[in-house]
């Protein structure tokens, strides 16, 4: 489904992302993680088209990506939740959802989508007129996978879906993130903790200082230390 | 109380003017961080196009000639025009360009369209009568107000509910809300940016044309400068607002025309003349005591 070749991302001088293969495929969730400046943001921010790569090949559903507008992506059954959930804050949480669903054309289809999230991500339907400022950070991060649940993605980005937020409420969003997956959702996750990837992830991939350092299915890196390893750089290892 | 009255009167009346223009500025910062100072000179244009294109003091009425509705309409049209043009000529290729850059290029802009003007009509202000009718006072609840000033209170209420309804209520303008406060955002979820935009400067040729129509009337004289003053004005009641909130540009722009008036009006009279620069001062004093201004877009705590 996602086929990233040889990414290379620049700010400047200073390279983000160097020569960075990674794949998804369809159903899977894909988790990469790596310590903070690793180029995780950069990764999504650039698949989503809010950076252009400065070489190296995007491809989704076969077509290639690389540089289209973000605007577009979406159209093609790309979302992107990204890192501090960037919810509307001074809208409400109707407008909020509303706002996800505008690029669909099937209206009739999108208010049977906006009726089924309610039912998974209810705290939503109480909160349904308010602010969506006022929610929590638990029901920010809800109302930020719903938008883009409301996109009819193919393929769902999530850029530290954990991050700040309290160990129950993490719990609830992966459950929810689980069941999005167990229901044919193709996902791919970004994490700066280790903690919670295995419990989710079909596949996993390492990234320091903007390189994969290891590549590898959960199943096989379940067991020993690989993972914690190469994230904190002890050793590196390329593996199918 | 009278006379504190008819002063409240002027001083609504100015703030109406300013809340306009400060909400054009206030909706084009905020989708595109741009603070456009050629909203002034789209006022103005907006003035010159009721007369003939000509250096002659003595101005022939061309749009002004029409029949009201025609004419209202023919100078609405020529300012949207011409903000979708500056849109596309010179804010759009800069987009992605800081906001210092947008501002550069809004006085480029700026001083671009004042030579044009000057160039064609020469530098001389003109006199033209337009809508004189207006300016004979009427009798409200035993106050005399001039009738534009009803005109400018009422046409200010109308577009403030058309403008809070199309951005409430219409898919467009919930879209004009989410890229106001999170472009990049609304972008990733599929908003267009280029129509956002382009609807933003339509809205602010709209306000814009509104505003030269009821300077015109009130004034009575076409000058290149006419739009200078409420644009400076209006710049800073976006910014005591709070850059980026159309609610907090409308307030603004009521306070800046209020405490004008009111300034103009309670001052002794040797520190009249120096009515600006307590304006001035109290937008410090109000900075100083809210540096983002009076309503905060996204100020809510960050909540886990």
């Amino acid at each position: 489904m996602l086929d990233i070749s040889e990414l290379t991302v620049r700010y400047g001088k200073l390279t983000a992302l160097d020569q960075v293969d990674i794949r998804v495929a369809g159903g899977e969730a894909v988790f990469v993680v790596g310590p903070n400046g690793a180029g995780k943001s950069t990764l999504l921010k650039t698949i989503s088209g809010l950076l252009r790569p400065a070489s190296g090949g995007i491809g989704f559903e076969g077509s290639d990506i690389a540089g289209v507008a973000p605007e577009k992506l979406c159209q093609r059954g790309l979302a992107l939740v990204p890192e501090g959930r960037h919810i509307f804050r001074t809208l409400t949480v109707e407008e909020n959802l509303l706002v996800g669903m505008m690029i669909r054309r099937d209206k009739a289809a999108a208010k049977q989508d906006l009726e089924r999230i309610l039912q998974t991500f209810p705290i939503l339907r109480d909160r349904f007129r308010g602010v969506a400022g006022n929610l929590s950070g638990g029901e920010q991060q809800q109302l930020a996978i719903a938008r883009a649940l409301l996109q009819r993605p193919r393929l769902l980005m999530i850029d530290e879906p954990s991050l700040g937020l309290a160990p129950l409420v993490i719990d609830q969003v992966y459950a929810s993130l689980k069941d999005l997956n167990a229901a044919g959702l193709t996902l791919l996750v970004v994490e700066q903790s280790t903690a919670r990837v295995l419990d989710l992830a079909t596949r996993v991939y390492v990234l320091r200082s903007g390189k994969v350092v290891l590549s590898d299915s959960a199943e096989a890196l379940a067991t020993g230390n690989a993972m914690e390893e190469a994230y904190f750089g002890y050793a590196g290892r390329e593996s199918a | 109380m009278r006379n504190f009255l008819q002063v409240m009167v002027d001083a609504i009346a100015l703030g109406s003017l300013l809340a306009l223009v400060a909400l054009a500025i206030g909706l084009v910062f905020g989708v595109m961080r741009l603070i456009n100072f050629a909203q002034g000179d789209y006022i103005t244009i907006g003035a010159y196009a009721l007369v003939v294109p000509a250096a002659s003091l003595t101005p022939t009425l061309l749009i002004g000639a029409l029949p009201i509705p025609l004419m209202v309409a023919g100078v609405l049209l020529v300012v949207v025009m011409l903000a979708l043009a500056t849109e596309r000529v010179a804010f759009r290729p800069l987009r992605d360009s800081d906001p210092a850059t947008l501002l550069i290029s809004s006085f480029a802009v700026s001083y671009f369209l004042q030579h044009m003007i000057m160039l064609v009509h020469t530098g001389r202000p003109k006199s033209i009568g337009i809508g004189q009718a207006l300016t004979t006072p009427i009798e409200v609840l035993g106050l005399r107000v001039p009738g534009i000033q009803v005109v400018t209170m009422g046409v200010t209420a109308v577009l403030l509910i058309a403008l809070v309804l199309f951005l409430k209520r219409t898919p467009m303008g919930i879209q004009m809300r989410a890229a106001a406060e999170n472009f990049q955002m609304a972008r990733l979820l599929g908003v267009p940016a280029n129509r956002v935009i382009a609807m933003a400067f339509v809205i602010s040729g709209l306000l814009g044309g509104t505003v030269s129509l009821l300077l015109i009337v009130q004034t009575g004289t076409l000058d290149i400068r006419m739009g200078l003053m409420p644009v400076i004005f209006a710049f800073f009641a976006t910014v005591i607002g709070g850059m980026g909130s159309l609610v907090g540009a409308a307030l603004g722009g009521f306070l800046v025309g209020v405490s004008s008036v009111l300034l103009q009006s309670y001052l002794p009279e040797g520190l009249r003349p120096f009515r600006d620069a307590f304006v001035f001062g109290l937008v410090i004093v109000i900075l100083l005591v809210r540096p983002k201004g009076l309503i905060v877009i996204g100020a809510a705590r960050e909540r886990v």
